[in-house]
């Protein structure tokens, strides 16, 4: 079994921290793991050792926006996760909201734009109609990554300016999206029976309301609660809307989805990640405890699926 | 006796032990600054091969005799092992404290093997001087900006730090006094100045050698310690040897490090302190450690006696010499306009200052993406100063792969400067300076 994590961009920390937790997972659960980096010396041991399976746990960039998988798939190596076209799709959070837009579900009003539009057209006209729409506060986000991180609320049209700067950092479009209130909830959805599952919901109390960098990988900086203080309809309901996504944008394995339940009870979609945080204080393990399950065993569960999956469809 | 039955199955002792009062929960108030940034997540990245990482302060030991010391290891494992490999003296192995003496002559120190007290790295020798001194709330002076360690260590025991701007002289005598009338105005007396005289980390400058003997004067006048921290003095570039505050004033703490001039993995570090402190010192000392490692300190103990350390020192100096040149001619040659640097005359770092508005820290995630690292400004300033400066250090990379990273660098601060210029955001202004002639660390 080897667990890819590590990379290049700029979340090779959070995803080093999910390797180790998972791999440390998989070895309680009696399998044998090897921990590899992605780099110029990944391809060579994939064909040398040959491992009976990978599971990605690479995030952002090459991680989660197809690449990797695609390399995996070239080397007929059986993996954990989304296929390479399913993760392009997803990955871009513009695409992926557009998809859910269209599908009928809930994810806030949002308007993407790369640095040149604003250079091109003028940015404070730009901005002015951004505002216009999407009122303040405004949620800033590079395009594609995770983490939160270069994510920011931006509460004053005056801050609007360096905080796309600061955005455009990190990528060279910026997603803004209209600030939604409510109740900030991550679904986990994992394929490790005959059907896609959605684990417990866990609820995100993040100290000033912004679930941020620091919030999230400081153990102790954020309450999670489990089970959501929401009512049974709202849980199925965000059961049912994670499963939605996961199925919609083509999804594999497992996934998460992070949303907010708005004051009228809807469920937006703030996006749906294809290569979810396994670290030590991360959503989707904590869902697994919540239900009583093993984070070991899911993944064994998922890595003998991929196995089989790779068997039935190579060819004879 | 009967031990009663549990009234749960085993394996309910993981859950039960989860609902109770999590770890986290029982944090020292003290430890509410120590927490996970996006910062230092971009550093995972920075210590990958295809980044150029401007940003640490590794020294380089490629120039090292590596088969010779391994034998004087070998054999001094062999004949000594008993005692190297066992606990040892608190303050330190006394050869290794008169060797220490020596190495100080060097910059003009006159001291007693009986003041010196070996420590696992300086830095050591700086938390424990803290925690001699500093209750929570205390003032403590240090140049802005100022080494990170020192203020972590500061913060750690609940100091405030109260920063002396510094120009291409070092720190400034007038700005200093300045602070400590304010402070004294206050009925604060600061516990002590902390100063890096020599190639200041980040800073790049030397304190004159003029302006030494007020600042002692002046901390003597308003009833203030000093705290002199050198571990770069052996490394100057024009062979000029500054003498050290502690060579001016024997009341003065004085730290020192073999990181620099030997090994830093070997952590083996000193301070120098006034009979009155040693035994206190020696005290905290122990309770943290219970002694330096006597292996270690053997080592260095063995190197000092038997290599030319001063040959050794000098080739260190030549490398660095040469490394500062490239960084320097590739700053003069790739930065644009608005941006201006120090020029060290010996150490590892040169301190940049960025066009107006342009932010050090917001701007690091597109330099990683350039594959390119440096450390931002606010990370050497306790009051989050230092927004528009950045740390270069040439110690380690290659001067070919310094050249490199530099021109990365000017690309990315070009993008920047792009970018705000999109969004009607100050860029530097016209007549903009560029290069070395405007080297104060402080414009914040």
């Amino acid at each position: 079994m080897a667990v890819l994590a590590g990379g290049l961009s700029h979340e090779r920390e959070v995803s080093l921290r999910s390797g180790r937790r998972l791999a440390g997972s998989l070895r309680a659960a009696g399998l044998e793991v090897r921990e590899w980096d992605a780099d110029a010396t990944l391809i060579a041991r994939l064909r040398s050792e040959r491992p009976d399976a990978a599971i990605v746990a690479l995030h952002g960039g090459e991680g989660e926006n197809g690449a990797i998988q695609a390399v995996l798939e070239l080397l007929g190596v059986p993996y954990v996760g989304t296929t390479s076209t399913a993760c392009r799709r997803a990955w871009d959070k513009p695409t992926a909201k557009a998809e859910l837009a269209r599908a009928g579900l809930h994810t806030p009003d949002w308007v993407a734009l790369p640095h040149t539009t604003f250079r091109e057209l003028g940015a404070q006209a730009v901005l002015d109609a951004m505002v216009d729409r999407l009122g303040l506060p405004l949620m800033l986000k590079p395009d594609q990554g995770g983490s939160a991180l270069g994510a920011q609320v931006v509460r004053a049209a005056a801050d609007l300016p360096a905080a796309m700067v600061s955005c455009l950092a990190y990528a060279d479009t910026v997603l803004a999206e209209r600030f939604v209130r409510g109740t900030e909830v991550a679904v986990s959805v994992v394929h490790d029976g005959a059907e896609p599952r959605a684990l417990p919901p866990i609820e995100v109390e993040a100290p000033g309301g912004v679930y941020d960098y620091t919030a999230r990988y400081t153990p102790g900086a954020t309450t999670f609660h489990s089970p959501v203080r929401l009512s049974a309809d709202t849980v199925a309901l965000l059961e049912r809307t994670a499963l939605e996504a996961h199925a919609l944008l083509g999804l594999r394995d497992v996934s998460r989805m992070d949303a907010v339940v708005d004051d009228e009870g809807r469920v937006q979609i703030l996006e749906v990640n294809v290569s979810p945080g396994l670290t030590d204080t991360s959503l989707l393990p904590m869902a697994v405890t919540a239900e009583g399950s093993d984070l070991g065993a899911v993944f064994a569960a998922l890595v003998e699926r991929s196995v089989s999956r790779e068997t039935l469809s190579a060819p004879r | 006796m009967t031990i009663p039955p549990s009234p749960h199955r085993p394996d309910d002792v993981e859950r039960i032990a989860a609902a109770a009062v999590a770890p986290t929960e029982r944090f020292a108030a003290r430890t509410s600054g120590m927490v996970a940034s996006e910062i230092r997540a971009l550093f995972a990245v920075a210590s990958r091969p295809e980044v150029v990482s401007l940003a640490g302060g590794m020294p380089n030991l490629a120039a090292l005799p590596l088969d010779s010391l391994a034998a004087e290891i070998g054999d001094l494992v062999a004949r000594e092992g008993q005692v190297a490999l066992q606990y040892g003296s608190a303050q330190g192995v006394p050869a290794l404290r008169e060797q220490i003496c020596d190495v100080m002559a060097e910059e003009g120190i006159q001291a007693d093997p009986n003041d010196v007290v070996v420590t696992v790295g300086s830095q050591m020798a700086l938390d424990l001087v803290t925690r001699l001194f500093c209750d929570p709330g205390d003032v403590v002076l240090a140049e802005g900006p100022s080494y990170v360690g020192a203020l972590g260590s500061f913060a750690a025991y609940q100091a405030q730090v109260v920063h002396v701007a510094m120009d291409a002289d070092g720190l400034v005598p007038e700005l200093l006094e300045e602070a400590l009338r304010s402070l004294a105005a206050q009925g604060i007396t600061p516990k002590f100045l902390y100063t890096i005289p020599n190639f200041h980390n980040p800073a790049g400058v030397t304190m004159a050698v003029a302006r030494r003997q007020r600042v002692l004067e002046l901390c003597a006048e308003f009833g203030v310690g000093v705290v002199e921290d050198n571990p770069y003095g052996l490394l100057g570039f024009s062979g000029v040897r500054y003498p050290a505050l502690r060579s001016l004033d024997r009341s003065v703490i004085y730290l020192g490090s073999f990181s620099k001039t030997f090994a830093s993995g070997l952590r083996v570090g000193w301070a120098v302190v006034p009979p009155a402190v040693r035994d206190r010192l020696v005290l905290a000392a122990e309770s943290a450690t219970l002694c330096p490692p006597s292996f270690t300190q053997m080592v260095v103990s063995r190197y000092l006696e038997k290599q030319d350390w001063r040959a050794q020192v000098k080739t260190f100096t030549e490398q660095y010499r040469e490394r500062r040149d490239a960084m320097l001619a590739a700053l003069e040659t790739y930065l644009p306009a608005g941006c201006t640097w120090t020029v060290p005359d010996g150490g590892f770092y040169v301190w940049l200052t960025l066009p107006e508005g342009v932010d050090a820290k917001a701007m690091l995630p597109r330099a990683v993406t350039a594959r390119v690292a440096y450390a931002s400004g606010t990370g050497f300033y306790a009051d989050g100063y230092g927004s528009r400066q950045l740390r270069l250090s040439y110690c380690y990379p290659t001067p070919e792969r310094i050249t490199e990273g530099v021109r990365r660098l000017a690309g990315v601060i070009e993008t920047e400067l792009e970018v705000r210029r999109t969004f009607g955001l100050p860029a530097s202004s016209a007549e903009l300076r560029r290069g070395s002639h405007t080297p104060s660390p402080d414009t914040a």
